[in-house]
């Protein structure tokens, strides 16, 4: 059942639910977030429109620096204002920015512990039509090995602006993930979020059946997960569903609690299934409380040109696949 | 603003004393790059001794002038240019590259006070230093609006300059002419860089390599003002920063020509000596041939 705590949305299961980008999240809560502190500054690199810096370019014009085409030259420029007080947002695509700056990153970012917010945007293959070239699937990964690098990836537009108030908060880099095709909001204002901690929105009913399988998911496919416990638990097959839209550091807490009361793991996450998300569930889970895990992701591919719903679906990455993953899992138990 | 003669002597000497720490230095790391920064060393002290607005005992000091070396790997002058300076011993200049050491083979923001960037990988100072720029110009502009209660604070805000050092060899960087774009395109006034032009790296001559000629005309193309002086000539140097603040609508480049390897005429000129250290029979070498030429200057000007 849906756990009522987090006061999700009245309509998450109505087909009118709202649906909006994540990346729209940034631009609102860039917003805010430069209303509460005069130290946060935009830097977008020729992608105001797309990225919804203009938002926060709009609202705050002598606080927004267009950097052009130049991702390298934004990273360690952000650095340089960082060192100089400032709290730089810096927003592009995710293929550029952390694709192609990655070292600057490392060196004038992450070595430097950089107060700056790294911001990628078009994440994962539902950027849809773009193709391969702009389909970042090796983010999270590249993101998460850096040491003291926190990671985030919100699970919708509404979870979104909240993880960009709280990142200008935290002193120190943040990778924030955010995509580009509208998905539904399934949180509200008043639904908690803190960086760190996980949520599970969905667990079988008191007293009823034990879960079968734990779904960690991270992103916006942590609806899809979602749906396809509802549609599980109709069918008599109870799942617990963890949202986890902080990676790094990731809540071991709750991840254990679930490993432990399911038995046994899927991940979610619309990545590399090497490196990302499952893989760190996967690392900490092995040596800790080792369960049968399977990781839903991108299985060393890249994405091609379609649309979010037919890619994640080829991908096995929509609800339908999630359903059917949980119950190949469940069932190669029944068959011992 | 010129400098006395004396004073001229005064930074000689310590530039002589500041390069006889760099060899004792690499000799007692056994490894490290040593033409770059003997080819430094003037300029090294001209900053540290003249033209910085800084204080070595309070080495966070939020209105002091800002230094960004880009090319990292010539930090064994940087160490001995600050350790002379005070903002720690010159006993621990010898523990360069030495496991448990502040003064790591590149440098290290987090570990060792005073130093205002970590670098090593080319191309990147010009862009933390231009980020920096364009941050201090912007809060004095905020200040100007509105004013401050102490004023003087203020005031002196305005005055914050970063001065970046970077090598002929990291032009070769695309990373570089992007932060070139963008402080021409703000024209970051405050902003002052230094490309020690030594015409050598790793693997030959810069202009065999990968030729980087005309640079000041590039530069000049990009909408910076470009000075080029002798990169030995204390006094020269200290002239040209002295223009380069009085320029307002630009950045400013100063090439500086020098010789890798300066003050040990064996080696001097010569790319081979970019990226390795002297054994300890050649240091006594080198020692030696620093001291007599330092010999020679004051000989010169007796």
């Amino acid at each position: 059942m849906l756990n009522e705590d987090l006061k999700l949305s009245e309509k998450i299961f109505s087909p009118d639910i709202e649906k909006t980008p994540t990346r729209d999240g940034f631009g609102k809560g860039v917003v805010e977030a430069g209303k509460a502190d005069s130290r946060v500054v935009v830097l977008c690199a020729d992608l105001a429109e797309s990225t919804r810096a203009e938002m926060f370019q709009k609202e705050f014009p002598e606080r927004f620096i267009e950097m052009g085409v130049a991702e390298q030259n934004m990273a360690a420029v952000a650095s340089g204002m960082a060192a100089a007080g400032k709290i730089p947002f810096i927003a592009s695509y995710a293929v550029f920015s952390p694709g192609r700056n990655y070292e600057q990153i490392r060196t004038t970012i992450a070595l430097n512990r950089a107060n700056v917010k790294i911001c990628g945007m078009h994440a994962g293959v539902s950027v849809g039509p773009d193709g391969a070239t702009h389909q970042m699937l090796e983010d999270i990964g590249m993101m998460r090995m850096l040491p003291g690098m926190t990671v985030i990836a919100p699970g919708d537009a509404e979870e979104a602006r909240k993880t960009v108030i709280a990142s200008a908060k935290i002193n120190g880099p943040v990778y924030l993930r955010f995509g580009r095709s509208a998905t539904p909001v399934f949180t509200t204002p008043e639904t908690p979020f803190q960086v760190g901690k996980a949520l599970i929105l969905w667990k079988p009913e008191d007293g009823s059946r034990k879960p079968e399988v734990a779904i960690l998911s991270t992103g916006s496919l942590s609806f899809s997960a979602l749906t396809a416990a509802k549609n599980l638990s109709e069918k008599g097959i109870e799942t617990i569903v963890l949202h986890v839209p902080t990676i790094k550091p990731l809540d071991t807490e709750a991840v254990l609690d679930s490993a432990k009361r399911a038995g046994r793991v899927i991940t979610v996450e619309e990545h590399q299934s090497a490196g990302g998300f499952g893989s760190a569930v996967a690392e900490f889970l092995s040596e800790h409380h080792p369960v049968p895990i399977r990781r839903l992701g991108i299985q060393d591919q890249f994405g091609q040109s379609g649309s979010p719903e037919e890619l994640l679906a080829h991908y096995g990455l929509d609800s339908a696949s999630i359903e059917n993953a949980v119950r190949e899992l469940a069932g190669i138990k029944l068959k011992i | 603003m010129a400098l006395t003669n004396e004073q001229v002597r005064a930074l000689e000497k310590k530039a002589e004393e500041i390069r006889e720490t760099v060899i004792k230095m690499l000799v007692s790391a056994g490894s490290g790059h040593t033409a770059g920064p003997l080819g430094m060393a003037d300029i090294f002290t001209a900053f540290y001794f003249h033209i910085l607005a800084h204080d070595p005992k309070n080495p966070g000091w939020p209105e002091r002038d800002r230094l960004i070396l880009s090319n990292g790997h010539i930090c064994p002058v940087l160490y001995a240019t600050m350790a002379h300076a005070g903002y720690f011993s010159v006993e621990e200049c010898l523990t360069l590259r030495k496991f448990g050491s502040r003064l790591q083979g590149h440098p290290e923001r987090s570990r060792l006070p005073g130093l205002e960037t970590t670098s090593g990988p080319l191309g990147e100072g010009l862009s933390q230093a231009a980020g920096m720029a364009y941050a201090f110009r912007t809060d004095a502009a905020r200040d100007a609006e509105r004013p401050s209660s102490d004023e003087e604070r203020s005031a002196s805000l305005t005055t914050r300059r970063v001065y970046c050092l970077m090598s002929d060899g990291e032009q070769e960087e695309g990373n570089t002419w992007e932060a070139v774009m963008f402080a021409g395109k703000n024209k970051l006034h405050n902003l002052i860089a230094i490309m020690d032009r030594n015409n050598i790296q790793i693997d030959g001559m810069t202009e065999d390599v990968m030729p980087l000629e005309p640079l000041a005309d590039k530069y000049r193309a990009f909408n910076w003002h470009v000075l080029e002086v002798d990169g030995h000539n204390i006094s020269e140097f200290v002239n040209a920063v002295g223009e380069a603040k009085a320029i307002y609508e630009k950045p400013t480049l100063i090439i500086a020509h020098t010789i890798p390897g300066k003050g040990v005429p064996e080696i001097e000129f010569d790319y081979r000596w970019h990226g390795k250290p002297p054994t300890k029979e050649e240091g006594k070498r080198f020692l030696k041939e620093l001291r007599t030429l330092g010999g020679k200057i004051s000989h010169d000007y007796a």
